[in-house]
């Protein structure tokens, strides 16, 4: 059955409508509706084309303070009505709190802002293979030390959500999804140890797309360099975290100034607002109408109207990420960030990564990070890396098998320099991020 | 067990195809169409799974979920080449719209007829089959929950914060494939989980326990099960508020029984499962029979054991599952197998085809997966170490198989010196490499233990329940990611 995203608000109008009836003294509904095609070349021959088509219908009922949720795959009108009546019985069995509801009528997104963020592409199977083949050629043609692959996919993605409740608001948006990606192995002749790597390209439209050769070629080239990887010996030195993984960390920030964190006192950020938490050149917005933005939306979970704000302004924390409920729990307003932030934007310096390096002279560039070690609890940080010794401001080989350590409170504190190389592929867009100095384990 | 067994697929044929008027003539055409392709295997897999989720925070009971989800999903295999797509509608329609897009992998002209369907039995019946979200009343799930808060902050005032949850799922699910499989089982899968925050002079740590499996709530009610969940939560958020710093670099690692089996799991699990071994991508490619680990050292992937979280009696291609030896006195002996890679590695499926739902293509998966027990209790093994570290409680980790090079996080440590356990540590990070790391196991202990039921494994993009184990362990030499340099 195909949904269209008009079609979608005639469903969550039926769902509150009922919802009422059956004694719900408020309600809110979103469903999300999903179709797409992926294709996966490994070896240059086709390994799996998957068709998507994925939708869900979540409903959280109140009955005064006290909720209810569901959620199910099925919106015929006889499991919409079996799902409010679950719901209702849920909320039999809740408990009042005092913070509980819908976020408050006046946040409401009062009109849906075309974000950009909708090109539709017909894409057939037969054309996805064929740039998947190309994509995973030029990786595989690069170097003979590439001796295996994983394969390149293409996807393409088209999505459409609907939100809406008894406040009275409804509103609707489609976006869209396309990407390309590969990843292969390489061995040097002089070792039996192989290296895997990859790269990839995403954007919501499709001539945004990087070429089909370059994700082949970086891959290669991520891979490669790699090779003959060793350990080093234990110490303490800076650390710049490459951009594709600097997001990463400033995503634990995030995590460490999220409403639900500091309301269960789970955070090491708690009470850190007004507070000195980088050093006075950084800034950090978020811009939820970034045209063609990875994370852009109109309005969040809540129907609350998103707009841009600032989160560290000189280096000083100025909002914290918050939902209506979790906002009520703190006794301050929502953020419009139920369901997480949008795009975070971040300051950059005017030097590259090269002069990053130059910079620091001595120290770990670091590309890859594994592990779940980060508690944002204590903020105590220690993961597994991989990634490259620099001396004299200049790479000198490949690093593996590896841990770097510390407490984000003084990461966050001990940042140097972010370097103009902005990752664009995600919601937070920031550069290479040079922390003065981490603990890193070793031989 | 036999009679047991005929109900399953009963039972799944009445909840997912009758509603549908589908029957197993229906599924035969629409496979027969998926073989009018050059199609070597195809398959249907039918799924109905309702969940449900209560929460207790701040000392009442906050949120409840339910959730159903059902759908069916259409694989074709020719060759190497895998074409799948699904619906969440179970109609014939949908059913065979999903079908003719999976077959497109493969150009006309199928030679394959289907396999006579045989109800046989499935050998083996690990666990019931009742509903567990209707196992105990919605009263008395909640009056479980307000217990355990009420424990947590009984035991000590430094507790602020407790949250307490308790979750259920009930799965349906039916295999109909070309290769005369006509498979079904239920599902039951339960967890209870409590973490509590302690503060102390403005200090704050986390302690977090739990556990579960393959069977109704009223297991949580039998003697001190689930209020030892609180006491362990509470236990681990003291000991962390004494913590200090933990050493960096390499030193020797002695690791309690139990959880911190997520070693193997890391270490060398995933760089076994059949399609990384089939492709070459694995640093244990090609390397059975070649010596991995001390000889002290026999590893298993069992997913018989009656009532585990990572257990199955059928996996998701229909083959019953097994206790498979992956490493046996230090020898590599076998990869874990679904359907595809078996049979393009020339072998059998060894019952570990397993996908997170029927929106997701089968991948080899492991179940539980453990070490056999040593010849040490584990106080000699400690007291072998004069400067070291013993771990107890891990939050998880990590691998990439190629490189072998893998991680994984203690959430509860100790210094070791003069081969006592002292100090707790604050959490560190453990990195290693797969195929070198079990060398250095120089004493395994008698005290063989399984984790409680709660772990989740993901491999591209798909969670799936499993379980690990083991004994205590000493490995000579290990790199601790601490900070003290």
């Amino acid at each position: 059955m195909n949904y269209e995203w008009e079609n979608l608000k005639a469903v969550i109008q039926d769902v509150l409508k009922q919802a009422k009836s059956l004694g719900a003294d408020t309600a809110e509904a979103g469903i999300s509706y999903g179709k797409g095609l992926s294709a996966t070349v490994r070896l240059g021959e086709i390994e799996t084309i998957e068709f998507n088509q994925d939708k869900a219908l979540g409903i959280t009922i109140y009955k005064g303070k006290r909720k209810g949720s569901v959620s199910t795959t099925d919106i015929h009108p006889d499991a919409i009505r079996a799902s409010l009546e679950a719901a209702c019985n849920i909320a039999e069995y809740t408990e009042e709190d005092p913070c509980a509801g819908l976020a408050d009528p006046a946040h409401m997104a009062r009109s849906v802002p075309d974000l950009d963020i909708y090109f539709p592409w017909q894409v057939s199977a037969e054309d996805a293979q064929k740039w998947a083949k190309e994509c995973e050629a030029s990786a595989r043609a690069f170097d003979e030390r590439i001796i295996n692959s994983e394969g390149a996919t293409f996807s393409t993605h088209t999505h459409y959500r609907a939100y809406g409740n008894t406040h009275g608001f409804i509103g609707a948006y489609p976006s869209t999804r396309h990407s390309l990606s590969c990843a292969v192995i390489g061995k040097s002749p002089h070792s039996d140890a192989m290296q895997r790597d990859y790269d990839y390209t995403v954007a919501r439209d499709a001539q945004d797309l990087d070429s089909r050769k370059s994700v082949g070629q970086q891959a290669a080239l991520r891979t490669l360099r790699r090779l003959n990887a060793r350990k080093i010996k234990t110490c303490d030195a800076p650390v710049i975290f490459a951009s594709e993984i600097a997001g990463g960390l400033l995503g634990n920030f995030i995590s460490a100034i999220s409403g639900g964190n500091l309301y269960r006192k789970s955070t090491f950020l708690l009470d850190h607002l007004g507070k000195k938490i980088f050093p006075d050149f950084v800034q950090m917005k978020e811009m939820p109408h970034l045209r063609k933005g990875h994370g852009s939306a109109p309005f969040d979970q809540e129907g609350v109207a998103t707009k841009e704000h600032d989160i560290i302004k000189d280096g000083i924390l100025q909002s914290y990420v918050l939902s209506s409920y979790s906002a009520r729990r703190l006794g301050l307003k929502t953020t419009g960030n139920a369901g997480g932030i949008h795009n975070l934007d971040v300051s950059v310096s005017d030097y590259d990564l090269p002069q990053l390096l130059q910079e620091m002279g001595k120290g770990l560039l670091v590309t890859e990070v594994m592990g779940p070690g980060i508690n944002i609890v204590t903020g105590d940080y220690s993961r597994g890396a991989a990634g490259f010794w620099v001396e004299n401001g200049e790479i000198q080989y490949p690093v593996e098998e590896i841990t770097i350590a510390g407490n984000l409170k003084d990461m966050f504190a001990g940042l140097v320099a972010i370097g103009d190389d902005i990752e664009e592929r995600g919601n937070i867009l920031t550069g290479s991020l040079w922390i003065n100095q981490m603990t890193i384990a070793g031989d | 067990m036999t009679t047991g067994v005929v109900n399953h697929l009963d039972i799944a044929c009445q909840s997912l195809l009758e509603p549908a008027g589908l029957s197993s003539r229906e599924l035969q055409q629409v496979l027969g169409n998926v073989l009018g392709h050059a199609v070597d295997y195809a398959d249907l897999y039918f799924q109905s799974a309702r969940h449900e989720s209560w929460v207790l925070e701040d000392g009442i009971i906050k949120d409840g979920n339910y959730n159903i989800d059902y759908g069916v999903g259409v694989r074709a295999i020719s060759g190497e080449k895998t074409g799948f797509a699904y619906s969440d509608d179970i109609i014939l329609p949908a059913l065979e719209s999903a079908a003719k897009a999976a077959r497109t992998i493969a150009l006309h002209g199928g030679q394959n007829k289907i396999q006579v369907w045989n109800s046989v039995p499935t050998p083996q019946v690990l666990y019931g089959m009742a509903d567990p979200l209707r196992s105990i009343a919605d009263k008395e799930k909640i009056a479980l929950l307000r217990k355990l808060d009420l424990e947590a902050r009984r035991i000590d005032p430094r507790i602020k914060q407790v949250v307490v949850s308790l979750s259920g799922v009930h799965e349906i699910i039916l295999i109909a494939a070309s290769d005369g499989t006509f498979s079904a089982d239920i599902r039951p899968l339960v967890r209870l989980n409590v973490t509590v925050i302690a503060e102390e002079k403005g200090r704050r740590e986390q302690g977090s326990s739990g556990g579960g499996g393959r069977f109704g709530y009223q297991r949580f009610l039998e003697g001190d099960l689930a209020l030892n969940y609180a006491r362990e939560a509470v236990r681990q958020a003291l000991v962390n508020l004494n913590a200090i710093a933990a050493p960096a670099g390499t030193m020797p690692v002695v690791l309690g029984p139990g959880w911190p089996g997520v070693l193997l799991h890391e270490a060398i699990g995933h760089g076994l499962e059949g399609d990384f071994n089939r492709k070459g991508s694995s640093s244990f490619s090609g390397r059975i029979g070649e010596r991995v680990a001390s000889d002290l050292c026999t590893v298993v992937d069992d997913g018989t054991l009656p009532e585990r979280r990572g257990s199955l009696n059928i996996d998701d291609e229909g083959t019953p599952t097994q206790c498979t030896t992956l490493i046996e006195n230090g020898i590599l002996k076998g990869y874990l197998q679904d359907k595809l890679n078996a049979r393009l590695m020339n072998t059998q499926s060894t019952g570990n085809g397993r996908r997170e739902s029927y929106a997701h293509l089968t991948l080899p998966r492991m179940t539980n997966t453990y070490m056999l027990a040593g010849a040490h209790s584990p106080e000699e093994i400690i007291g072998s170490v004069e400067k070291g570290i013993y771990a107890v409680n891990f939050g998880g980790g990590q691998v990439d198989i190629t490189s072998g090079k893998f991680v994984f996080s203690a959430s509860e440590a100790y210094l070791i010196e003069n081969g006592k356990a002292t100090r707790p540590l604050k959490g560190a990070t453990f990195v290693g490499s797969g195929p070198e790391i079990l060398k250095h196991i120089t004493m395994v202990g008698n005290d063989l233990k399984l984790d409680t039921g709660i772990g989740v494994c993901g491999k591209e993009g798909q969670s799936v329940p499993v379980g690990v184990g083991q004994p205590t362990l000493k490995i000579d030499m290990m790199t601790v990611g601490g900070t003290r340099a």
